[in-house]
């Protein structure tokens, strides 16, 4: 197709329209505002098919699309444009991020139809795709940063979808500042390129680091590292995660499916040239990956909120992407794969937890669950389907992505090689077992429901549906346009691994940009897999053996010190409100005691010293002419005194 | 005569003017205290006049007559005006001049 | 001799001032109209301004020059710059808003017990002097752009107090926790501080000015600047440090600049709203833009030489200001400090010596007007629905009247620089600039975007989301009047953050000349200088 490159930016204007139309709009669109919101995400994904056919059609070296819109900041050599790079990497989060976005927008027009602000909510979610793919779509690093932080916006207006909850506005306001730290980093690194660099385009920064230190790489790398972590929710800067539960369901499928959380995956992806010559700043970036895989996991093995279980393990799954992709050429191709694959069974995971709740009058504590299967036959068959692809269950998607990740991480080598590989391992053995503990006490097991809490005490229930206080839930399956995004998805968590792999056409699809490397581990590939298989299948039996064969208790047992401390997030909350709330806190308050009375006193003190002063020369002008006639005469005195003193001199 | 002579006679004449202005109250008194004061400076430049020998401190002599002359006029019509509204010439029960 | 311009735009506005003053006092809705349409007006002959400008042109154009007095070569001379349109611009741009904005501000005064008794009703005229005192602000600051004469700047800068003085003393906020006369005392404290802090950096820069005639022989800033550089005027170092310092002091008060700057909470505090913008938007940004224009021109040397310690100061703006947001209960205090914080970026930005950080910092000018403007008069329509400041009296306002909370969401976005809306092109462009000469300047001022998004999120969950609270359930959203003052300037924000280039452009050539005119060149980049 000729000039198939002025497509791309229509790619982005589509879900902008939608949402300047459905902000803009007034009330007058709340009719048909979400059909509007989902024909226009549909639309961009078409747009992004032809344009992936498009790029099927060419050879590997002619895949690359720009479209140069118009110089957005030029002042002297500060050069940023609004212009696009569509590549082999941005075509696939494009595809990601409008799929599995338009069956999210497909799914809200169930899941939301009774909010009353249902039409805003759809022009939230068109706006937070047009940003995602603004940034992956954007062809430097400034434009990127316009997308990162308008999915920092998106995500707010969406997590605090439900304001009058001061939870959720809590929740809302902690992500975006969180993230926010996270673009400090970015904005450094952008400032470091331009200064190193003269420029922070894509295509010159990467051919250029070859010319400068590798520390200033390695300052550079870091830098876009913690940008990451604030984004892809990574330790130290994971916590906003698990309170972004508070939106709704459908939002939290949408940033842990398809956008925001896959944005430091991508970044660090694309920057793949900064950190292969920048080894210092790479082994962070694994570090880091490793160490939120295990934060993540160990966190949702202790949650009994089934939509804060999913997010601990979407931090852990995440870290796997991070991990690979901190492995550099030989993991970006993983990271990106398990990246899809994970976008197909956590957003139908998310779904299937969304259904459950909008059957269970928004219960979310799994332990006041049991037994669903009965009752809601196609949310537990695509929950299931999409619980196996995530343990990486032999055939499934998570296996073929996982267990190349697993691999890449032995095959760093050295000491490192064996400790990353080994935590990898080790995850995907808690991932078996916190998978299946959410399985069996929502699914299976004895009912345990319980009447539905009265709405005004209880702040966490979802408004906008009809609870009486005191009912009994009837579970039941949702509506069709739930079911079946739920069920294409359950399609994707299936095959799509499977498929990817297939003569490794994935990993030659990205080949031109991430470049690719075959690792060796140590051991051989087949041993890594085995183990994989035998790992996960103990932590499905030790999950099997305390929440399958015995009875739940509705009520959380106080247990351990390590599953309390997880069930608080391992503590990092408590740190942060100690340290950071508590300490901000009372630095501003000290700081506004002393601008009142240091550096306003100083002023005021002066003020107050001339009035004084004036005031008691007040006291001369006493009125009485004979005083005045005395001091016209001393001062008379004193003048002639002066005169011929000065003179003798 | 020594001219000088005159000089110390118009400080002893300013000195006694001064002290009356400042230490008596009747408004007449002082005023005509200030008025002993002009003429003793009246007569301190006649005397120089002479001394220097020529009519430069006469003539300011002059003008000095002229202004007491002046001064007389306004300076009573205060004075008489005070003592209708006040019922007193004493200088210290006019305390107004103050802030 | 051609139609004088510059002087046009500045007299139409003091023209109308007398005129509105002069309305009689029953017809109070005919002066509005007039001060409105005579805004507009002005805002015409702006926009001709800046299209009679030419970028590639001189670098003063439109001049105009007669004598004024001619015993001591003052004269009368105008012209802009880039950075001179830029400003106007936005002068002209605002008013109308603020004169909408502030439509009723002084009805209430009209009749209120405050007033005097029936008697004088007939020469009771609030309504008439507000609006006259406004247009005044706007000609004295639009006239101080176009001034290149330093001594008819002096007079302007010294001016624009007096219209000031009674706008924040006169005219106060009616929302106040206290009583009647506790407010009276509060508004005159703050008119007073204004006052007293201005006046005494005038006199220091009248100092200055007098020093300058010494040394030069003229006021011309073109003659003084051009013997500067040509080498035929030398000053002795300390001279050019003294005098410098002493324009810079009362530039620095004005702007301002930790730490002269407590005055600007009380006098934004205290007055109403549209005053507030005005203050902030407006005057204060005569004190920035002298800075680029006298400060650096006229004494580069000594500009150099104190870069260092006004980096450091602008530094301590931007954290300190930041965090005394944080710290704050009264909303428009809390605005207040985050103006401060943003003219902390304004000034780094001058003084870096960039290219991008002074076009960045002119934008900044611009758009920080906007952007404030936005958040402050939405501010004030929140505010005059609820009869209080504090911050905890609000809850839940998103619930009842979801477009106020919107466009106030979008005014705080714009005040935390969002990427998009325009303060972030230029909040970016000072940081990079300021990043091209003093890394650790560039990294702790991006401290600064950190808490400018705690200030401003933690004021919107406060005030608009949560439970309804009692006092705010009768609510009702913008009515239209409001809606006109906040759409416009929210689409300029989008539009200047999208696409800065009409700004960028008229501002680049103004800023070279700066940037030649302090003999500096932008840093290389590292991969090229090494070549």
């Amino acid at each position: 197709m000729e000039n198939a490159e002025n497509l791309i930016a229509l790619l982005v204007a589509a879900p902008l329209l939608g949402a300047a139309v459905l902000l803009c709009g007034g009330r007058r669109l709340d009719r048909a505002g979400h059909w509007l919101g989902t024909v226009l995400a549909a639309a961009s994904f078409v747009i992004g098919a032809v344009l992936f056919f498009d790029m099927l059609g060419r050879g590997a070296e002619e895949r690359t699309l720009r479209q140069h819109l118009f110089s957005w900041v030029p002042v002297e050599s500060f050069q940023a444009d609004v212009a696009f790079q569509l590549d082999q990497l941005s075509m696939t989060f494009v595809l990601l991020i409008t799929g599995v976005g338009t069956l999210i927008h497909v799914y809200s027009i169930g899941y939301m139809a009774h909010d009353e602000r249902r039409r805003r909510f759809f022009g939230y979610l068109n706006l937070f795709l047009a940003a995602m793919l603004l940034l992956v779509l954007a062809d430097n690093y400034l434009l990127l940063y316009f997308g990162w932080e308008g999915v920092g916006l998106a995500s707010f207006l969406l997590i605090g979808f439900w304001q009058h909850k001061p939870s959720a506005a809590t929740a809302a306001k902690k992500a975006f500042l969180v993230n926010r730290v996270g673009d400090m980093g970015l904005s450094i690194a952008i400032m470091l390129m331009f200064t190193t660099f003269g420029t922070f385009a894509f295509g010159p920064v990467l051919a250029a680091t070859g010319e400068t230190s590798e520390g200033m790489l390695t300052a550079i790398g870091l830098m876009l590292l913690l940008a990451a972590c604030g984004k892809s929710a990574q330790v130290p800067l994971q916590s906003w995660l698990g309170d972004a539960m508070e939106g709704p369901t459908p939002v939290s499928a949408l940033i842990h499916a398809a956008t925001m959380v896959t944005a430091g995956v991508y970044l660090i992806t694309r920057s793949g040239a900064i950190f292969n010559a920048a080894p210092d700043a790479q082994l962070a970036v694994a570090v880091v990956g490793a160490v939120t895989l295990l934060f993540g996991a160990i966190v949702g093995c202790a949650k009994d909120d089934i939509k804060k279980a999913l997010a601990g393990s979407t931090m852990s799954q995440i870290g796997y992407m991070i991990l690979a992709a901190g492995l550099g050429p030989v993991g970006y191709a993983f990271a990106i794969m398990h990246l899809v694959t994970h976008g197909f069974f956590k957003a139908g995971l998310f779904l299937g937890a969304g259904s459950v709740m909008h059957g269970m009058n928004d219960e979310v504590d799994m332990r006041k669950y049991g037994g669903l299967r009965k009752y809601m036959p196609v949310t537990f068959v695509t929950f299931g389907l999409g619980y196996l692809a995530i343990i990486g269950f032999p055939g499934l998607s998570g296996f073929w992505s996982k267990d190349k990740i697993i691999e890449a991480a032995f095959a760093k080598g050295g000491t490192e090689g064996w400790i990353l590989g080994g935590v990898a391992l080790l995850g995907a053995g808690i991932t078996a077992y916190y998978m299946t503990r959410v399985m069996l006490m929502t699914f299976f097991g004895e009912k345990r429901w319980q009447p539905a809490p009265d709405p005004d005490t209880a702040p966490s229930v979802e408004p906008g549906i009809e609870v009486h206080p005191g009912e009994m839930p009837h579970p039941h399956e949702s509506p069709r346009s739930m079911t079946i995004p739920m069920i294409l998805l359950a399609f994707g968590s299936v095959f799509a691994g499977a498929l990817f792999s297939l003569n490794g056409a994935f990993v030659n699809w990205l080949r031109p940009v991430t470049d690719f490397e075959h690792g060796h581990p140590p051991v051989s590939a087949a041993t890594v897999t085995v183990s994989t298989v035998v790992v996960l299948l103990i932590g499905v039996g030790i999950a099997y053996a305390q929440y399958g064969r015995r009875p739940v208790p509705v009520v959380a047992p106080r247990g351990s010190l390590l599953t309390r401390a997880a069930r608080r997030d391992l503590l990092q909350d408590d740190f942060n409100h100690i340290v950071l709330v508590r300490g901000g806190e009372h630095l501003t308050r000290s700081l506004v005691y002393l601008d009142h009375t240091l550096v306003d006193g100083v002023v005021n003190g002066t003020a107050a010293s001339v009035g004084g002063l004036s005031g008691r020369l007040r006291k001369l002008q006493n009125g009485f002419a004979r005083s005045y006639a005395v001091s016209m005469l001393g001062g008379t005195a004193v003048l002639i005194a002066a005169t011929l003193l000065m003179r003798g001199v | 005569m020594n001219p000088v002579n005159y000089l110390y006679l118009a400080a002893l004449l300013f000195t006694i003017g001064a002290a009356g202005v400042l230490i008596r109250r009747n408004a007449i008194v002082v005023f005509m205290c200030v008025e002993l004061m002009l003429n003793a400076c009246n007569l301190a430049f006649v005397a120089f006049s002479r001394m220097h020998g020529n009519l430069d401190g006469q003539i300011i002599a002059f003008f000095t007559m002229v202004v007491a002359a002046a001064e007389v006029v306004v300076g009573l019509a205060i004075i008489v005006s005070l003592f209708r509204s006040r019922h007193s010439a004493s200088v210290d029960d006019a305390s107004l001049m103050k802030l | 001799m051609s139609f004088p311009l510059l002087t046009a735009t500045a007299a139409l506005p003091a023209v109308g001032a007398i005129l509105t003053a002069a309305v009689p006092a029953t017809r109070r809705t005919a002066a509005k109209w007039l001060a409105l349409a005579v805004s507009l007006g002005t805002l015409v002959l702006a926009a001709l301004v800046a299209i009679r400008f030419e970028p590639g042109g001189d670098r003063y154009q439109l001049t105009e020059s007669h004598a004024w007095i001619k015993d001591f070569g003052v004269r009368y001379e105008l012209g802009v710059d880039g950075i001179g349109v830029a400003l106007i611009a936005l002068t002209a741009l605002l008013i109308p808003f603020i004169i909408l904005a502030g439509w009723h501000d002084a009805d209430s005064l009209a009749v209120s017990d405050s007033g005097p008794a029936a008697g004088h009703a007939k020469r009771w005229r609030p309504t008439q002097g507000f609006f006259a005192l406004i247009l005044m602000v706007e000609a004295m600051v639009i006239l101080s752009f176009e001034a290149t004469d330093v001594f008819l700047f002096y007079i302007l800068f010294e001016a624009m107090l007096i219209p000031m003085y009674f706008l924040i003393g006169g005219f106060g906020d009616r929302a106040h926790a206290g009583t009647d006369e506790n407010a009276a005392a509060q508004r005159s404290y703050a008119a007073v501080k204004f006052l007293l802090y201005n006046l005494v950096g005038g006199l220091i820069m009248l100092a200055a000015v007098i020093g300058l005639y010494v040394v030069a022989g003229n006021f011309s800033l073109t003659e003084i600047a051009e013997a500067r550089a040509s080498g035929q005027l030398e000053m002795a170092t300390n001279t050019e440090r003294l005098l410098f310092l002493g324009f810079f002091f009362a530039f620095a008060v004005k702007a301002p600049l930790w730490p002269l700057h407590t005055w600007l909470p009380n006098a934004m505090g205290e007055a109403t709203a549209p005053v507030a913008v005005l203050i902030t938007a407006v005057v204060d940004k005569v004190g920035t833009f002298a800075m680029l224009r006298f400060c650096l021109q006229l004494f580069p040397e000594a500009s150099k030489w104190a870069t260092p310690a006004i980096i450091v100061l602008a530094l301590i703006s931007i954290v300190y200001g930041a965090l005394l947001a944080v710290g704050q209960r009264d909303i428009k205090r809390l605005i207040a400090y985050a103006s401060i914080s943003h003219f902390g970026f304004i000034i780094m930005g001058i003084f870096a010596m960039t290219s991008q950080g002074q076009s960045g910092a002119t934008l900044y000018m611009v758009n920080h007007g906007l952007s404030t403007a936005a958040l402050m008069l939405v501010a004030g329509f929140l505010i005059s629905r609820r009869g209080s400041r504090l911050i905890a009296d609000y809850g839940g306002v998103q619930k009842v009247a979801p477009v106020l909370a919107g466009t106030f969401l979008v005014g705080g976005l714009a005040t935390l620089s969002l990427p998009g809306l325009a303060p972030f092109v230029s909040e970016f462009l000072v940081l990079v600039g300021t990043f091209a000469r003093y890394p650790v300047a560039g990294i702790i001022a991006t401290f600064g975007i950190v808490l400018a998004a705690l200030y401003t999120l933690v004021l919107y969950q406060r005030t608009m989301t949560g439970p309804v609270k009692p006092e705010v359930r009768a609510m009702p959203d913008l009515r239209v009047r409001e809606l006109v003052v906040v759409g416009p300037l929210i689409a300029l924000l989008l539009f200047l953050g999208v696409y800065p280039k009409p700004l960028t452009e008229i501002v680049e050539p103004a800023v070279r000349h700066t940037m030649s005119d302090v003999q500096q060149k932008d840093p290389k980049p590292e991969v090229e200088a090494a070549k």
